[in-house]
């Protein structure tokens, strides 16, 4: 359709938000839409990835909007791996949204699935884009298209909600994001993502560590500590919205944004040599071990696992600071293997709530009875998110820690252990309550009452996932090889 | 015909004025204006092509060679300023006819429509003529006309504004005559560039210096400097919807380029900048203008007053840049006058959709009005991001110039205060979007329908334009770049 | 001292100029408002008229005898600003004209009073 196939890639979903809402009358067509673009796009995006794993680098650029500042893309393994992400989950979510949607009954479903359809623009857009100009283009998209989502119930609570979503996203990436953006822009000349980065040689220590802290800071969407509290008030959302969008796209549109600034801003080698990284380790370190903490005090499900985003995502912050081969390869893994986990949990929630109507993990005793095929796949999803085999978890894990041996920060090697005790103690308990404990009442073997169908298939699909992870890691280790450097 | 387009440009609204008095007939006087609008914008087209293409042109009003005669000297800094005040004059005018429908009684619309091409025709000699005492007269053309455009608004609260109005820019205006006639004591001359070449004066840098005061106290009064800017809230708020966003988008632009066109064209940057340092006196009251005009925008209920209070603070940002008296410092400065224009002209029409279906701009009213009115609200929403500065639209593209030109001067704090502000623009505009899309319907916004089409197409115009220049930048930030660098070069 | 006094005019200038800007501010009466107005602007005009003066200087009309001319161009200029502020003054006077129409006063602080 297009010169580049990477520009068929970016329109597809525009044209779908378009579809999507001239249809808004006929639901059945709506939905349809939908989950054709959803599917369209995975095409496309997975048929770039030979090209890609071959060392390829499909690019295109559009036009300057700054002299010497194109609206620019290139497609990278770290790009790649986002695409494929959010673009693959992107199908699951549309299904378990049309059953979640449609089970509740909700209002403005058009504008719904409208909003979805450009914020996986925004996503795609973020993955794609070929310098830092068009990412922030593009990350801004995301929070302006995610917020008439986050605010849909339109209550009192979902505003307010909002208000915080948008504040705390705007504040970090008007007040600081865009001033590293151009600041680096003063300094390098050159805002493109390069190989080695476009910084080394032109800044010094005294320049980069702020530089560094506004990068790392301004990315809101990446939930670095004391920057978090947008994603715990993005749960106002109905449930779709935080399983893609709050596990998925827009945290990890945040962290991506963190790992390509350090690989191909700065370098990985400047950072190594002058230890300007060093504090974000720490920092991130600091966000892991809290956000556990405070997860493990949260009763409302999806706030919990709010929390446990914020950790997790600290996780890949922390192996891009570390700024070494295994640090960047396990970070980015962390990417994919979080997300399969996280969107699992976020379904099962979803569906408990959908058929159980309960949101408090106190009231979810006895649970695992009535919905055994959701408690199952939360089970998965919850070992995936702490790291023990068979699952995907495992191995990004893994190589963080070695990253962190590698680099010489013990103690940091203990936070990740530690951190994942912490995701024990706040994960497990809920399959435990679900199939160990009793009902409050009614009778001791009640009938199984499973959420719709729409619901239970993508929350099998993902649970899978975690599964098939785990044995095709090599894959994924390939794939983002390149970006430890030649 | 075509070396005949600078007078052109002023003669063709000035002619019309009167006729639109004796045509009389409301829907003929009003086609008749639209047309001459359009017609001004297509010379100002055609000038900005051929300063473009071949640099600038100098015209002799009737044969007199300068420094005798008024010359009109166009190059790139105020053929620019005359394409974007033409094209807005004639978007705002188009968009008139129906929004005046209730705002001014339709016997009175012809005289209206006078007045406004009066106004149309002093704002854009003043950006055209290279002589000082031209500049004068041509401002008090547009200031007594915008006087009468204002107190034609509906209600009774528009008389004192006006009237406040006139008090303040004929004080400013006199200023600024004072100072003339200081610089022409001391030059003997008062076409531009001959005084350029005679300053700075030894021996009479006192007088030279009082001059300067007068005439930046003057200027600063006209584009509502903060802290001189107390006439304008009052102004915007009662006028009528048209007249607002007409004025809003070009008298205070105009202003600015006034200021630029002596600081750096007749001054000099040596004498304004190193000699007398102009610019440390001007940074400071930009931003502080800017934060206090935006924090007093954010408590106001009154939206035409709150966009107000936003235009105080915008123009705070065009002093900053000027105060930078850098390349990229002017360049920002000058971009935003565009951008700017473009941004709160829309604003200010879709608020003029507003007020024709709910007959009240505030905020209370226009709650729940996203679903009523939703092509309305949505351009408001597109040019409240402008205002904030969201990646894609103009006010991005302004906001990245001022901060690099405050980074190459390693100014970091400045950088970050601009940064700040633009977060104090989000709540005052969020203010907005929250109370019209999840907010129930108040019960004028639920009997309101969405504006006619033949207000909508103008708004979105505007809008749609600052989404373009916020993507698309060489015919904005490219010549404003073009206008700076000559700008520093002294007179092209 | 002869310096002082021998720029009378000049004083006389500064002497309109404060009178007529203190009115404007420190009066509430709008048409009081305007006649200080009036003069702060008129001060301008015999500002630029001593400009062109030329002592010993005739009308610049080139005759046998006369050597010495004023600058005849600050009268013309002068010209067209007293136009402007003959116009300044009647736009002012009509608007209070009208504002008394819909106030019933002209006094400022009672119009503020009103619209509260």
């Amino acid at each position: 359709m297009f010169a580049s196939p990477l520009l068929t890639v970016l329109v597809v979903p525009l044209v779908g938000a378009l579809a999507v809402g001239a249809l808004g009358a006929r639901p059945n067509a709506r939905e349809a839409a939908t989950l054709i673009t959803a599917t369209t796009l995975f095409v496309l995006v997975a048929a770039l990835v030979p090209e890609v794993a071959a060392g390829g680098r499909p690019a295109v650029e559009l036009f300057e909007v700054l002299p010497g500042l194109p609206i620019a893309f290139e497609l990278e393994p770290l790009g790649m791996l986002f695409a494929l992400v959010a673009s693959g989950l992107w199908i699951v979510t549309s299904l378990y949204a049309i059953g979640y949607m449609r089970a509740h009954d909700e209002e403005n479903q058009t504008r719904f699935f409208v909003s979805f359809a450009v914020s996986i623009f925004g996503a795609v857009g973020v993955a794609l884009a070929g310098n830092m100009l068009t990412l922030f283009l593009f990350y801004e998209v995301l929070t302006l298209a995610t917020y008439p989502l986050v605010s849909h119930h339109g209550t009192e609570k979902a505003v307010r909600g909002a208000r915080t979503y948008l504040s705390v996203l705007f504040t970090t990436s008007i007040g600081m994001l865009l001033l590293a953006v151009i600041w680096t822009w003063v300094i390098a000349g050159t805002l493109d993502f390069r190989p080695g980065g476009i910084l080394a040689g032109r800044a010094e220590g005294g320049v980069l560590i702020p530089l560094l802290a506004l990068y790392a800071f301004g990315t809101g969407k990446a939930a670095l500590m004391p920057f978090h509290r947008w994603l715990p008030a993005a749960m106002v959302a109905p449930t779709p919205v935080s399983a893609l969008l709050h596990a998925v796209a827009v945290v990890k549109a945040g962290v991506f944004t963190v790992m390509k600034v350090i690989v191909y801003i700065f370098g990985l080698d400047l950072l190594s040599t002058t230890g300007v990284s060093e504090w974000l380790m720490y920092a991130a370190a600091f966000t892991i071990l809290t956000a556990s903490i405070v997860a493990l005090q949260q009763d409302n499900l999806k706030r919990r696992l709010a929390y446990s985003t914020v950790s997790q995502l600290s996780y890949i912050v922390l192996g891009a600071a570390l700024a070494n081969a295994w640090g960047v390869i396990g970070g980015s893994m962390h990417i994919a293997m979080h997300a399969f986990g996280k969107i699992t949990l976020f379904f099962c929630a979803g569906a408990i709530y959908v058929a159980a109507h309960k949101t408090e993990i106190s009231d979810m005793r006895g649970l695992g009875r009535v919905m055994p095929v959701t408690m199952i796949a939360f089970m998965i999803g919850a070992l995936s998110v702490i790291g023990l085999p068979p699952m995907g978890g495992t191995w990004s894990k893994w190589y963080l820690s070695l990253g962190a041996a590698d680099a010489g920060q013990l103690v940091l090697v203990g936070v990740l252990m530690v951190s994942s005790l912490l995701n024990i103690a706040y994960l497990m308990p809920i399959p435990v309550r679900g199939f160990l404990f009793a009902p409050p009442d009614g009778p001791e073997r009640p009938a199984i009452k499973e959420a719709p169908l729409f619901c239970v298939i993508p929350i099998c699909f993902t649970a899978i996932g975690c599964v098939v992870l785990f044995f095709y890691s090599t894959d994924l280790l390939n794939l983002l090889q390149p970006l430890a450097g030649p | 015909m075509e070396s005949q387009l600078p007078p052109l440009q002023i003669v063709i609204p000035l002619v019309a004025a009167p006729i639109c008095v004796l045509l009389r007939n409301r829907v003929v006087t009003l086609g008749f204006a639209i047309a001459v609008c359009w017609a001004t914008f297509g010379v100002s087209v055609a000038l900005l092509d051929r300063v473009l293409a071949s640099g600038a042109i100098v015209y002799e009003m009737g044969g007199w060679a300068a420094p005798w005669g008024i010359e009109y000297r166009i190059d790139a800094l105020n053929a620019f300023v005359l394409l974007f005040v033409s094209g807005i004059g004639a978007i705002v005018l188009t968009f008139a006819p129906r929004s005046m429908g209730d705002e001014i009684p339709a016997s009175r619309q012809y005289l209206f429509c006078a007045v406004y091409l009066l106004c149309l025709t002093g704002l854009l000699g003043i950006a055209i003529t290279g002589d000082l005492f031209n500049v004068f007269v041509f401002l008090e053309v547009s200031a007594l006309s915008s006087y009468a455009l204002i107190a034609m608004g509906g209600r009774r609260k528009a008389l004192p504004a006006a009237f406040q109005y006139l008090v303040m820019g004929t004080i400013g205006a006199t200023f600024i005559l004072i100072g003339i006639g200081l610089m022409y004591m001391m030059t003997g001359t008062l076409n531009m560039e001959d005084m350029a070449a005679r300053l700075p004066i030894d021996g009479g840098v006192r007088t030279t210096l009082v001059a300067v005061a007068f005439l930046t106290v003057g200027i600063a009064l006209k584009m509502a400097l903060f802290p001189l800017h107390g006439w304008l809230p009052n102004a915007y708020a009662y006028a009528p919807s048209v007249v607002t966003a007409f004025l809003a988008a070009t008298a205070t632009k105009v202003s600015v380029y006034i200021l630029l066109r002596f600081m750096f064209s007749v001054f000099g940057i040596e004498f304004a900048f190193e000699d007398l340092a102009l610019g440390r006196a001007l940074l400071p009251l930009a931003l502080l203008g800017i934060f206090v005009a935006s924090i007093v925008a954010i408590f106001q209920t009154n939206i035409k007053r709150m966009l107000a209070y936003s235009s105080v603070a915008q123009i705070g940002y065009m002093v900053l840049g000027i105060s930078f008296a850098t390349a990229t410092g002017l360049t920002a400065g000058i971009v935003h006058l565009f951008n700017h224009a473009l941004i709160k002209g829309g604003l200010f029409m879709a608020m003029g959709c507003v007020m024709l279906r709910l007959r009240s701009v505030d905020i209370e009213d226009m709650a729940g009005l996203g679903r009523t009115m939703p092509w309305t609200m949505a351009a408001w929403v597109v040019g409240g991001l402008g205002l904030i500065g969201v990646p894609a639209t103009a006010g991005f593209i302004s906001k990245w110039y001022f901060i690099q030109a405050a980074l190459e001067q390693g100014w970091i704090i400045v950088a970050v205060l601009v940064l700040m502000s633009s977060l104090l623009a989000v709540a005052y505009v969020w203010r907005v979007v929250e109370t019209a899309y999840f907010r129930e319907p108040s019960e004028r916004a639920r009997e309101a329908s969405e504006a006619p089409l033949s207000m909508l197409i103008p708004t979105w115009a505007l809008i749609g334009a600052t989404v373009f220049f916020g993507l698309f930048t060489t015919r904005s930030a490219g010549v404003a770049r073009q206008a700076a660098e000559a700008l520093l070069g002294g007179l092209p | 001292m002869a310096d002082v006094l021998g720029l009378y005019n000049y004083w006389v200038v500064i002497f309109l100029m404060m009178t007529g800007f203190y009115i404007v501010i420190s009066r509430r009466n709008l048409i009081k408002k305007v006649i200080g107005l009036s003069i702060f602007q008129t001060s301008v005009f015999l500002l630029y008229i001593t400009i062109g003066k030329v002592r010993g200087g005739t009308a610049p009309i080139v005759a046998d005898g006369f050597e010495v001319y004023s600058n005849p161009l600050p009268s013309v200029l002068i010209l067209t600003a007293i136009v402007v502020g003959v116009a300044t003054a009647s736009v002012a006077l009509a608007l209070v004209v009208r504002i008394r129409e819909a106030y019933e006063t002209i006094e400022e602080d009672e119009i503020f009073e009103q619209d509260r």
